[in-house]
């Protein structure tokens, strides 16, 4: 085969001279140790990779060999509960084989070739199917059916459909297409920069259910929705994802770590398995691909990884399942990006990032949606996008924060300030919004109760009145309040302590249903509600806080989700404890 | 055979360009030979055509166009190991400085290492008992974990990083142990505090230093922490010890950084630091860890000056990004003359609730820390409004919140540097401080608890 030649090495860069027919984003193989690179701008002669994989060691002369295909990845079964890097080399199988670190020019597919699949045909010898069709399933765990489908280009008849066990390279279908006959395999390659194609897409109505009290009930993000969450290090940004990696009503989680932290990865991968999920109560792990991209690994291949990451993800959206696709952090992303420009000697933009940073977060999250999936059964599935933005010094002005809000519907800000109290999760409840609020309160309306959507807006005004009276408090004292005022803060303290904050580590609270959310914030809302119309009365606030029924509040966070009648009980003490005091004072 | 060219085209600063270079790879070492006989090593930061940029490890004074010789090694930088290290004191390039007999290598290692497997890693769950309980108690280190203190000029954190290196030991266990140390453009008395500390310790034994001062050259600092960790990835994976890293100071290897940097003309990040600030700092923080079926582990402490005391400057806020917490000192506690003056608010250690609890350290550890915490941040900000208002403006409660902030930065806080506590003293002086507290406010500690630990005290 005809090489290209290596002319120039610089970090992750290198340039090649005379590779036949170079394409944009062409995948190559660079040096004898076949490191893996795509070839990212073209000069006369002269082609610009990006390589995969610590350069060390190449030099000029060394060959260069173009592979004619941009970067895919494999999709088929045997995605889920892999561990793979930014390319789609399994992690798992690569230290069987190769020992404890990441070593260069490791060549591994992305699906087991060995590993057979027990395929179930779903058409018939005759049928006539298009791109989307279902051909079979593979119960791929015990919880997933994998939908295997007719690739994008291929329509015709089935003339050949097998069943049984087979490989991923088996063939178990034959369509008979005007251009001949098609074998079809369970496995697919599909471009990872290339955008998977759907019939129609629509916008995002129901929510994402994340059982994070704040996020659900304040800040809701809808299945095919798009969100962010900046914050300072130290603020809980990670451990919020987890949560929702954890907790979402998605049926598949993809999750990549783009540049973060080796051992937070290893955190998911052991509890993963050991985790209960608590829609099909079987372990996490059998509905989670995971992406491992750590910062001390090659940064090219974290510029890759999301893009892997969200390819997988569209890929079982195009099954007909609703997926949550987490990035965490898209800075580091953005960083790599940085590199690679800073290398090409492209002219910078802000802070050195390059000009087209905002088209490319932008292109990436556009990648989420609602959509109707090709094939005849015009089946519906989802991506959301949840990434997490490392702003340096917490401040949300510069360049990669400020070309994420431009695109996302949902803000949840973290704040190292709230983290400092050990308030979690840190997300400031004055700044953080979501768009999506007026569809998901139709869904409350429908599906939880309809007076959710005021009895939040009450809670979030209250929130609100409660900042702009602390500014008073801070100034003057608390004396300077009035009653009612007292009131206020007295039911903001309870909803910051007994409904925002919530322990991602306590088992009983680190998952709330929705409708265990409702009750709890009409629990504290209750208490609010009655207690000011005994002011009303004339009574003085100090008859009306520090009751015992409101430790019982703080606690009923704890009330196990099968029991929530409990609430009802709450609720009647409230309303004894508040009059109660006042016939004991009248006595 | 060694390739040796004289083609030297320009010295701008720490960089050689070199021309008519045939063959050469990136990040190659080399020795560039001075006019005057003298040797120093350098590497290949890049190559094009025959055009070789080279960066040297040595100061470029002295050198010149036309006699500065460079010769092409064909390899990568390198540290010679073998058990002999253990004990012997090296410059930042791994030569010994000494006296002592030359190393024998069992094998040389790249000092870039390859990055961990994800997949091989384990999480760190040992508990390490410091003595100290400002970290103990609050901000616990676990085996594997890297931790920097974040510190300023003029503050303890050498005497704090000693102590630590002396005191830090496994609950119960009995195991091969050792400190690798590297020093980055500290000073010469700040290093001869270190090596007298081992010296006196006798752990010295135990320990590898690897030294560049403030007057060694610069650029010699890029490659210090990367020969701590081959070492320490050595000893830990190799060898099989438990290894606690000290890199000190961070702020001057990313001053070379960015040196190096601006001689390269490229387009700078925050203040001037390089864009790829991160992915450098990464690649040496993450060679802390476990390995599955692996006995050793490399825990790691940095220790950086924040320039001004300022936490958001891209050094501190970078390593608070890949780092697993931080323990920050405060000027003002060291003011008010408290040892250790560590700030435990805005320290944090993200391993914690992996570290502690029932059969590690105790079941109350946890619960007690959150309720400390709590407690000291209301006493803090209770003395802040009676800064504002005054005294009399607090309530009865608050008073005593002040009250207990002030007993527990002198009791908890403050303590010997020669005070090895063990966490259930530790514990027990975190509980006795809670008495202060009116009952009722003790609400995240459990009831069966404070009867267990708080009652029953003498």
């Amino acid at each position: 085969m005809e090489a290209g030649v290596v002319v120039k090495v610089s970090g992750p860069l290198v340039v090649a001279r005379d590779l036949p027919d170079p394409k944009m984003y062409d995948l190559v193989k660079v040096g004898k140790d076949r490191l893996m690179g795509e070839i990212i701008e073209l000069r006369g002669n002269l082609a610009s990779i990006q390589v995969y994989e610590e350069t060390a060691g190449l030099g000029p002369g060394d060959e260069v060999i173009s592979t004619g295909e941009p970067l895919s990845v494999e999709l088929g079964p045997g995605l889920l509960t892999s561990i793979y890097d930014g390319v789609q080399r399994p992690l798992d199988v690569i230290r069987a084989k190769y020992g404890n670190y990441v070593t260069r020019g490791v060549e591994e597919p992305g699906l087991s070739r060995e590993r057979r699949w027990a395929f179930t045909p779903a058409v018939k010898v005759g049928d006539q199917v298009g791109p989307g069709d279902i051909l079979g399933t593979v119960p791929e765990t015990k919880v997933i059916t994998h939908r295997v489908m007719v690739p994008v280009g291929v329509e015709g008849k089935v003339s050949e459909i097998k069943e049984g066990e087979f490989t991923v390279e088996d063939v178990v279908a034959v369509v008979e297409t005007p251009k001949g006959e098609v074998p079809v395999t369970m496995m697919q390659r599909w471009p990872v920069r290339r955008p998977r194609l759907y019939a129609e897409k629509m916008t995002p109505q129901e929510p994402l259910v994340t059982g994070q009290r704040i996020v659900d009930t304040f800040f809701p993000i809808s299945k095919g929705g798009t969100a962010c969450v900046p914050g300072p290090f130290g603020s809980g940004k990670t451990v919020l994802q987890h949560a929702i990696a954890k907790w979402a009503n998605a049926q598949i989680v993809v999750f990549v770590g783009c540049g973060e932290r080796g051992n937070e990865m290893t955190d998911v991968l052991l509890e993963f398995p050991e985790l209960t999920d608590p829609y099909s109560g079987e372990p996490l792990m059998l509905r989670t691909v995971l992406i491992a991209n750590t910062s001390n690994m090659p940064v090219a291949a974290r510029e890759a990884s999301v893009y892997t990451g969200i390819t997988i993800a569209e890929y079982y959206r195009d099954m007909g399942y609703h997926v949550a696709l987490q990035a965490d952090s898209t800075s580091r992303w953005a960083e790599a990006l940085r590199e690679i420009s800073g290398r090409l000697e492209e002219m910078p933009g802000e802070e050195g990032y390059p000009a087209y940073l905002g088209t490319r977060l932008a292109a990436f999250y556009e990648r989420a949606g609602r959509v109707v999936c090709l094939g005849k059964d015009r089946r519906e599935g989802s991506v959301s996008a949840i990434g997490s933005v490392s702003p340096p010094g917490g401040d949300l002005s510069e360049p990669v924060t400020q070309a994420t809000l431009r695109v996302v519907k949902v803000f949840w800000g973290l704040e190292d300030r709230l983290a400092f109290a050990r308030h979690f999760p840190a997300i400031n409840w004055l700044n953080s919004y979501s768009l999506y609020l007026d569809k998901v309160e139709d869904y409350w309306r429908r599906e939880v109760e309809p007076a959710y959507a005021e009895l939040r807006e009450e809670a979030m005004g209250i929130l609100q009145r409660e900042a702009e009276l602390q500014e008073v408090v801070r100034l003057i004292g608390i004396e300077a309040l009035s009653d009612q005022e007292r009131l206020i803060m007295e039911t903001a303290k309870s909803l910051r302590e007994d409904f925002l904050q919530q322990n991602a580590f306590d088992d009983a609270d680190a998952f709330t249903s929705l409708r265990k959310q409702y009750r709890l914030l009409r629990l504290i809302m209750t208490y609010h509600r009655l207690a000011a119309r005994e002011l009303e009365k004339g009574r003085p606030v100090e008859e009306l806080i520090d009751l015992p029924v409101q430790e019982e509040i703080a606690r009923a966070k704890f009330i196990p989700e099968e029991e929530l009648e409990r609430f009802d009980r709450l609720e009647e003490k409230v309303a004894e404890q508040l009059a109660g005091r006042a016939s004991e004072v009248r006595a | 055979m060694l390739k040796e060219y004289l083609t030297v085209k320009e010295i701008v600063g720490p960089l050689i360009l070199l021309e008519g270079v045939e063959g050469a790879k990136y990040n190659e070492l080399v020795e560039v030979e001075f006019p005057d006989g003298s040797v120093g090593l350098g590497n290949v930061l890049e190559v094009e055509e025959d055009l070789v940029l080279l960066q040297s490890f040595e100061a470029t004074s002295g050198l010149n166009i036309a006699r500065t010789k460079v010769r092409f090694t064909g390899r990568g930088l390198e540290l010679p190991v073998s058990r002999d290290i253990l004990g012997r004191v090296f410059d930042g390039l791994g030569r010994p400085i000494d006296n002592g007999p030359r190393i024998i290598p069992d094998k040389r290692l790249d000092i870039n290492g390859n990055p961990i497997n994800p997949y091989a890693r384990d999480f760190p769950t040992d508990f390490i008992q410091t003595g100290i309980s400002a970290i103990d108690g609050l901000n616990p280190l676990v085996r594997g974990q890297k931790l920097p203190i974040f510190s300023g000029a003029g503050l303890p954190h050498s005497r704090l990083a000693a102590q630590i290196a002396r005191q830090a030991g496994v609950l119960g266990a009995e195991e091969e142990f050792a400190v690798v140390f590297a020093a980055m453009g500290i000073t010469f008395e700040e290093a001869e505090f270190f090596i007298q500390e081992f010296r006196s310790t006798a752990a010295i034994e135990r320990a590898v230093l690897f030294i560049n001062l403030a007057d060694d050259p610069a650029i010699e600092r890029i490659a210090t922490p990367r020969m701590a960790l081959t070492a320490a990835e050595y000893l830990a994976f190799d060898l099989d010890m438990h290894v606690l890293v000290i890199l000190i100071d961070m702020t001057y290897y990313c001053e070379a950084l960015r040196e190096i940097s601006a001689a390269r003309k490229e387009v700078p990040g925050r203040r001037g630091y390089p864009g790829y600030l991160y992915t450098d700092l990464a690649t040496i923080y993450e060679r802390a860890g476990r390995i599955k079926e692996a006995r050793g582990s490399i825990t790691q402490i940095p220790v950086l000056s924040m320039p001004d005391d300022d936490k958001t400057h891209p050094i501190p806020d970078l390593t608070g990004y890949i780092t697993e917490g931080q323990i920050i000192l405060s000027r003002d506690l060291h003011r008010r003359g408290v040892y250790p003056p560590i700030d435990v608010l805005p320290s944090l250690s993200r391993l914690k609730e992996k570290g502690i609890g029932p059969g590690k350290t105790r079941e109350d550890h946890s619960p007690l820390s959150n309720q400390l915490f709590s407690a000291y941040a209301r006493g803090k900000e209770a003395k802040e409004l009676a800064v504002i208002l005054g005294e009399a403006a607090l309530s009865e409660e608050d008073r005593l919140f002040v009250q207990f902030s002030e007993a527990f930065e002198d009791r908890f806080i403050r303590q010997g540097e020669y005070e090895d506590r063990s966490i259930e003293e530790t514990l027990a002086i975190g509980w006795d401080l809670l008495r202060i507290l009116p009952r009722a406010e003790l609400k995240r500690v459990k009831e069966e608890h404070i009867r267990k630990y708080m009652d029953n005290m003498g």
